[in-house]
This record gives structure tokens, sequence and C-alpha cells, in this order.
């Protein structure tokens, strides 16, 4: 059979890339070569596409302005075109393209707001799942608590940085006046739902390796040996509070 | 509120709303608030089946409400119905999971494709109408069918260039799909215009060779005008403003026609405030209305 995926091949060649010819076999009915024609899919195709990224990516956007973010969102999409037609998915690699690219090496700390929105984004969308409640703690014995494992609600996820990464979000996000924030100072950010409202806290450094050894499915014994490891300063019942008030599980299993 | 409400023999989550006669307005999660306050509105929403393909949250919360008051058409963008290559059977699972879930009174996918070799190049992007495109076509929407246990509407697209391999005219190529798979079509009257315009035909002749019979749903949107580098006007849907008066003038043709069929009114960019989608919609019902009287014995002219 004559091939008829032709038309395919030609348009998904030429269309992220400007420097390219018109495909061939495309016509005006006006006659000539329609390049401007096939220009209007082109940009289509990228402007929708930068646009999904500026969606998905705002603080980012904000920060470096729309212009020089549309500069790298376009090199993004020519590099990583989306594999999936769930744009929500978009640009997970997006934090580690712009770790790579070298003229924002002046915003170390850009690629880690980027990481917390994508995590942000990918919580919104999440299953829904009841958090677990506070009684489900206190109906487990005491000697039986330091065996208990944890499910990790389907929302919760956890970032971690070396830059002020969630102070930095959360002035972008809520469009603060511009004003000076030390990028320094490491943040680690807890991304929960409880609800239908997505929530970014800053967490500590114990309290980092506290839920991440939980969600990694250690005892809770397990989980605040690693914390105190992490930080000789952990607050385990201080801890224990912060992963019911979060909403960062659904569920505590006991063996019996 | 004025849809009545049927009974029916499968249990079913959501109340079964009749859409005849109704026109609606693209659901966009902003005006959630605005559409949750209004008690007048009694059309119906659309939304494009992507947007709630994630597992939960809020976009659920909100179409569940929505669902809940007003009759659904489930809008598909993304399914490659016009691409060479196999269906993302992941993705048809998805929509027919939707249609499932929600129980749209419309189903309606495009006469285009969008991903080759799984890029996913997120525009409607054109085909060639030749009889190899059309077998290709029409499997796709055997299988789409199958999957949702019910018959889609395929879409006309707006096209900015032509191919010079074509053997088919787009209106016979829909015709035939029509009668090989028992799909019905979504007629964008706004589509027609653009298309018309960008190839130098006739908008009028393009309806008088649709097959009318089909349509289960109509669009109407709002297009940009540029120029094609060459002297001649090429419009853009660009679903970002009011419909234009000569869509609205093919609009109440098509209506005299065939009686009234649910229309939607989209609006994707520059997104204004509900009100003004709102009225867009009131305008088609009224043209509708205005038709209804010639139509009250079910007579549907073609």
């Amino acid at each position: 059979m004559p091939d008829a995926a032709a038309y395919e091949r030609g348009f998904r060649g030429a269309i992220l890339d400007p420097g390219t010819q018109t495909p061939a076999g495309l016509a005006s009915a006006f006659g000539g070569i329609p390049t401007k024609r096939f220009d209007v899919y082109r940009n289509n195709v990228t402007v929708s596409l930068t646009k999904a990224l500026a969606d998905i990516f705002p603080a980012v956007c904000r920060i470096v302005g729309e212009e020089r973010f549309a500069d790298l969102a376009r090199l993004f999409v020519r590099e990583n075109p989306p594999k999936s037609p769930l744009l929500f998915r978009y640009g997970e690699n997006f934090a580690a393209f712009i770790e790579a690219f070298a003229p924002a090496a002046t915003m170390p700390y850009l690629a880690d707001v980027a990481r917390l929105e994508h995590a942000w984004l990918s919580a919104y969308h999440a299953a829904d799942a009841a958090p677990l409640s506070p009684g489900a703690l206190s109906a487990i014995a005491p000697d039986k608590l330091p065996q208990a494992r944890f499910a990790k609600h389907p929302a919760a996820a956890l970032v971690r940085s070396q830059y002020a990464a969630v102070t930095i979000f959360n002035a972008n996000r809520d469009e603060q006046e511009r004003r000076r924030i030390n990028a320094g100072v490491p943040e680690n950010g807890l991304i929960t739902r409880p609800e239908f409202e997505v929530r970014l806290a800053p967490i500590s450094g114990g309290d980092t390796a506290f839920l991440h050894a939980l969600f990694a499915g250690k005892t809770l014994a397990e989980a605040a040996e690693a914390a105190v490891a992490a930080d000789t300063g952990f607050d385990l019942s201080a801890a224990i509070g912060m992963m019911l008030s979060s909403g960062a599980f659904k569920a505590v299993d006991v063996k019996r | 509120m004025n849809h009545h409400v049927s009974t029916v023999n499968a249990p079913r989550r959501f109340p079964r709303f009749t859409i005849d006669g109704l026109s609606g307005a693209s659901f966009k999660p902003e005006h959630f608030e605005a559409i949750s306050k209004d008690g007048a509105f009694d059309g119906f929403l659309e939304v494009h089946a992507e947007n709630y393909m994630g597992d939960g949250g809020p976009p659920h919360r909100q179409l569940t409400v929505m669902r809940e008051r007003f009759p659904l058409s489930l809008h598909g963008v993304c399914m490659s119905i016009g691409g060479q290559g196999e269906l993302d059977a992941d993705h048809l699972a998805r929509f027919a999971a939707l249609v499932h879930r929600y129980e749209p009174a419309l189903v309606s996918e495009h006469l285009a494709w969008s991903t080759h070799d799984d890029v996913f190049l997120n525009d409607l992007l054109p085909l060639p109408y030749t009889s190899e495109t059309l077998e290709r076509v029409c499997a796709h929407i055997d299988q789409v069918q199958e999957a949702i246990g019910r018959p889609l509407l395929l879409e006309n697209p707006s096209t900015y260039l032509l191919f010079e391999e074509s053997t088919y005219s787009e209106t016979d190529f829909l015709e035939e799909v029509t009668e090989r798979t028992g799909c019905g079509l979504l007629l964008d009257v706004n589509n027609v215009f653009v298309s018309a315009t960008n190839h130098g035909t006739s908008a009028m002749d393009y309806l008088a060779q649709f097959p009318l019979e089909r349509i289960g749903e109509i669009h109407l949107a709002g297009h940009a005008e540029q120029d094609d580098g060459e002297g001649h006007v090429l419009l853009i849907d660009s679903h970002d403003g009011p419909v234009a008066d000569p869509v609205w003038k093919l609009y109440e043709i098509v209506i005299g026609q065939c009686g009234p069929v649910p229309t939607l009114v989209e609006w994707d960019n520059d997104i204004p405030g509900w009100p003004v989608l709102k009225s867009e919609a009131a305008a088609a019902r009224s043209i509708m209305d205005r038709h209804a009287s010639s139509f009250m014995l079910g007579r549907r002219h073609a």
C-alpha cells in the first residue's frame, strides 16, 4: 500500500522546527507553496505547548519574565515534545532542562521551583482520598505504635531543595510584590491536598527524613531513627502532629 | 430549570436530562462559582475530555456538581482519529471511562490527527481525503464506538491548506464515514466558514453538500483574520471572541433546514466572564426557538 502516513511524517518533521521547509504535497487553493498557511499549524503547536508550560509553571514564568520563559519553553518543546495527550503531566523533565540550561545558571533555585510546580499540579489531579484521622493513631495501643506503617495520601509529595524554593514559589504564586529573598536558605517542601486545595509547607530536614522514610514504607520507629540521624533536634511528637494535620497519609497499618 | 427528566432502566448516577433544542457553553473552571450561583441558565455545558483525565481533585468535583444540574457534552480533542497510526489504547480507555462516569448526552471527536509516533502535537492537524485515510478513519471510529458503546459525533475541521493527493471532497468523505460507521456529525459552522474562506470556496455550497440529516450537534465560535502572505484572507479558528455575523447567518440557515439541534458556543482563549458566554448561548437558543414552530411535529428536512 502506498504510504498514507507520509503527510504525518512531513508535518511532524517540520512543525517544531521553523528552519525547515514546508512539507511537499501541501497546496493552497490559490496556487504557490503554502508556507504561511503551514506556519499557522507551526504557530498553533508551538504557542499552545509553550502556553501549556506557562500554565504549569507560573512561578518560573513570573521569575524569568514572559518573554524569556517563552524562549526557554520553545527550546524545551523542540527537544521534548509531549508523549501524552494529558498535558497536565507535561514538563516532568522541565526542571532538569532548566538545570542544564547555561543561561539560567544565575538562578540556581529555578529548577527546584519548577519541581515544586510540577508536584503541585500532580497533587491537584491526584486521586481523592480521605486523610488519616487523628483518632486512628490514638486507637492504636502505645506498644504497637512503633511498628505502625502508613499509606501515603495520593496527593502527598516531598521536594528537597538547597535553596529557598518554597518561599520563592509562594512569593510568585501569590504574586506578592517583588522583594529580596535570601535564596541560599535550604528549604524542603511538603505538598498535600487533604481535600480539594493543594497546600505547600516548608518542613525541616528532620521532618523530611521522617516523611521520606514513612513514604518508603518504613515503620514509625525506623522513620524516627532516620529523622534523628538527619537532624539531632528532631521532635517526634511535633512530627506526628504534622503528619496528621498535613493530610500526608491516608491509612495506618499495625501488624497484630 | 426546565429540563425533562425521564425514567430509565439501567441505574444511573446522574439525572437524564434531554438536550434537545438546547444551547450551551464551554465549561471553564473559572466560571464554576458564577454558574453555581446562576439559577437562570437552562442550557448544557461542554467540556474537553482530556481536562478530566486526571484521577481526582477539583476538576472531577466541579464536573460532578455541574453534571448534577445540566446536560453534558463530552468533547474529545486528542484521540487522533484522523491519524494513520493505531489509536492510543490507554487514551481510548480513559475516554470510555469518562463516558461511563458522567453519562453525557453527547459525545464527540474531530476529523483530525494530533499524535504521530507517540509524539503529541496538541493541535487538530489536517489529513488528505483518500480511500486509504477513509478506511483508517472508519476503523478508528468503529474502535471508539465499540469502546464507548454508543455512536460518536465527528466534527468537520477548520483547515488552512489542502493536500494534492486528496481525492474526496470533505463533505463526501464525511458522508462516507457516517454511512460506513453509523456515527453522527458535529457540524462546526465556524469551521465551515473559516475553511471556505481559506480555500476560496462557498460555505453555502459546502452546507448544500453536507449530510445535514446526520447532525447531532452544532458548534459556533469566533475566529481571527490574517492574510496568507499572497494577498488572500486567512481566517484562524481562534475561539477567542464572539461568533461572527456571517457565521450566525449560516447557522440560521442550517437551523431553518434542520430544526433545533443542540448548539454549543465555544470560547477557549481570552475567556470572558460567564454572562458573556451565557448571552452567546442565549443568542443561539433564540434562533432555534424562532424556528421551532416549523418543526413542532418533529419534521427534519435535510
